[in-house]
């Protein structure tokens, strides 16, 4: 039953030219009956969705670029065309585009981040006392509220708060420091604070990889006398690599477009303010539409450019998980 | 046959660990290294979350004359919670974030299953492009185009209201679709074959054998999606400025200005907001460790 109308909408019209004559007259008409009725189903489910994704991401994106070309206040009803000044302004003014500096903290942090869930996930891949303690305890805090995370962080990092006194208690009290007062560290310190908050997920990424190795590779590997650093070199990680390279790209999309933990703790004062920061200061405190729009197209280029890059560097592999 | 695989895996992974307890110096120290490090990783997650709880419980000249590790008179003492409930808005920002949690999850759901329903099922000349058109807007990352998407929103008369940010998460979510889709391609298709036989319409099929087929998949996009609506701080932050509209995150984030000298009552605004994502997670774990890792690879 779903055969010839596969066929029929694989190949409308070379296919089911000669198809059409075979049947003659009324097989036609009950076939061409059937297949209209089929072919307009999907598009009524698909009413809703696509005019939702249409509205919300098409729609922005196209006036994004439009908006960019523009010097429009977000308000007023004219928009004056001005061609490239806006993207001419993001690279000759060095306080727009520099802050993307800003990023590289937090790219750091990402490889930090990575290798620190790849260690953590083989650890607890095999026989560990408390296992699932340990596991939970990791992941927990990649599911909190990002604005909990930034209070706790703000907190953490005060003078006089968690960290210094931490660092007084095992005799290390001499490395306190303005941990979000100093802009050389300030930057550091929210890449810690997101890494505490995003390693879990990585951790539970690549633990679920690891165990979908098959177990009789491990005894293979033990048999012929592989240690646990072999098994980790030769199996774990082949094993497990579209999914690091899919972490990577993640990292790295989301280090140029770090919004949520500087925003609630510091609001980009003292040097933590970064590009999308700068964007929406731009938009909806100065009223700078079209600047904040030229803005928004060029991350999007760079992300969609790192994208890109990654394809082609990791080749699409399939990630299997379950 | 299956269990004995289970088993027969089990038992190569608990004899590797116990053909690797140390029988030299260098086992020795790798297994202490490798417990010193969880238990470094343990006080490196719990020990800020700890000391915010401690500081909860604490009365303001406590909190201001002692250090973060000092304790407090009384462990029960919930002034400051009653604080944050009352008068910094956290019960109706409990109310507002039930509200747009349940009215998005219902929303999303049904949305994303029909579209994973139209998208599996039929065979259609536009089908190709609309899958093109879902993955490709999957690169862009919504913080970017929120600077246009406010005036859409505008437009459309939604700022200021909860449905601004219903819209939004219902409108861009694209992993649930996929989500769907992954699991509706385990189902056979005879089942939905068998009940158009019978002269089942394709509302019907999709609503009495699909949907309650879906089930678990419906579960993973709850709790994936549900974490992050109520995580959500940017969309409710922008769109919804009114402090009557005001989320968990809006609300906590505004504790920041008038409780600025009381630490106390803001840790205790931040414990209000992670008890029920510890309870949630305490509960359904095994679901949310499957939920992420379908959700994030798709």
């Amino acid at each position: 039953m779903a055969t010839p109308t596969k066929l029929a909408s694989r190949f409308p019209v070379r296919a089911g030219a000669p198809t059409r004559r075979r049947l003659g007259p009324t097989g036609f008409r009950r076939r061409m009956a059937h297949h209209r009725k089929r072919t307009l189903t999907p598009y009524l489910f698909l009413l809703v969705p696509v005019t939702l994704l249409a509205v919300f991401t098409y729609i922005p994106v196209a006036n994004m670029f439009w908006y960019s070309v523009t010097s429009w206040n977000g308000i007023s009803p004219n928009k004056e065309f001005v061609g490239i000044d806006n993207y001419v302004e993001i690279f000759t003014r060095p306080e727009l585009f520099g802050v993307l500096r800003v990023s590289l903290y937090y790219i750091g942090a990402s490889v930090v981040q990575i290798g620190l869930a790849l260690y953590f996930a083989t650890v607890l891949s095999f026989h560990v006392r408390f296992r699932n303690l340990f596991k939970g305890i990791i992941f927990f805090p990649y599911l909190i509220n990002g604005v909990a995370i930034g209070m706790v962080f703000l907190y953490f990092f005060q003078p006089g708060g968690t960290l210094d006194s931490a660092l007084r208690v095992v005799g290390l009290g001499g490395l306190s420091q303005q941990w979000l007062g100093d802009p050389d560290v300030i930057n550091y310190s929210l890449a810690g604070t997101s890494v505490w908050r995003y390693l879990g997920l990585n951790f539970v990424l690549f633990l679920g990889a690891i165990q979908s190795i098959p177990a009789q590779l491990y005894e293979a590997a033990e048999l012929d006398g592989a240690n646990r650093w072999h098994q980790f070199r030769f199996l774990i990680l082949p094993g497990i690599r579209p999914i690091i390279g899919l972490s990577f790209i993640l990292a790295i999309s989301g280090s140029l477009s770090v919004f949520e933990i500087p925003w609630v703790m510091t609001g980009g004062a003292n040097g933590s303010e970064t590009f999308v920061i700068q964007t929406v200061n731009m938009a909806f405190r100065y009223h700078k539409v079209g600047l904040a729009s030229a803005m928004a197209v060029v991350l999007l280029v760079i992300v969609l450019l790192v994208t890109w890059i990654q394809r082609r560097v990791v080749p699409d592999e399939k990630v299997n998980l379950s | 046959m299956n269990s004995t695989a289970a088993r027969a895996r089990r038992a190569v992974r608990s004899s590797g660990g116990r053909r690797h307890r140390p029988d030299t110096v260098a086992g020795w120290v790798a297994l202490t290294l490798k417990y010193l490090s969880l238990v470094g990783a343990t006080v490196v997650v719990l020990l800020p979350l700890l000391v915010l709880f401690v500081a909860s419980v604490k009365t303001n000249e406590e909190f201001v004359n002692g250090g973060p590790f000092d304790a407090p008179s009384r462990w029960w003492n919930l002034d400051n919670y009653v604080t944050a409930f009352t008068q910094g808005g956290m019960l109706r920002a409990f109310v507002n974030t039930s509200i747009i949690l349940a009215v998005s999850l219902a929303g999303t759901v049904i949305i994303g299953s029909m579209a994973a329903y139209a998208l599996d099922r039929f065979e259609f000349r536009l089908r190709r492009t609309i899958i093109a058109l879902f993955l490709l807007a999957t690169l862009v990352p919504g913080v970017t185009t929120q600077v246009a998407t406010f005036q859409v929103v505008d437009q459309l008369g939604l700022f200021n209201t909860r449905w601004s940010a219903i819209a939004l998460f219902v409108g861009t979510d694209i992993i649930s679709i996929y989500i769907f889709q992954q699991f509706l391609r385990g189902i056979p298709r005879e089942l939905d074959e068998a009940a158009a036989i019978e002269g089942a319409s394709h509302l019907t099929i999709y609503a009495r054998v699909i949907l309650p087929l879906l089930k678990p998949a419906i579960a993973t996009v709850v709790i994936v999606k549900g974490i992050a609506i109520y995580n959500e701080f940017y969309i409710p932050f922008l769109y919804m400025p009114d402090r009557e509209l005001g989320v968990i995150s809006t609300s906590l984030f505004r504790f920041k200005g008038p409780y600025g000298a009381q630490w106390e009552v803001i840790a205790a605004g931040v414990i209000l907001v992670i008890v029920p994502t510890l309870i949630v997670f305490l509960l359904l774990q095994r679901f949310i460790y499957n939920g992420f890792t379908s959700g994030a690879t798709k």
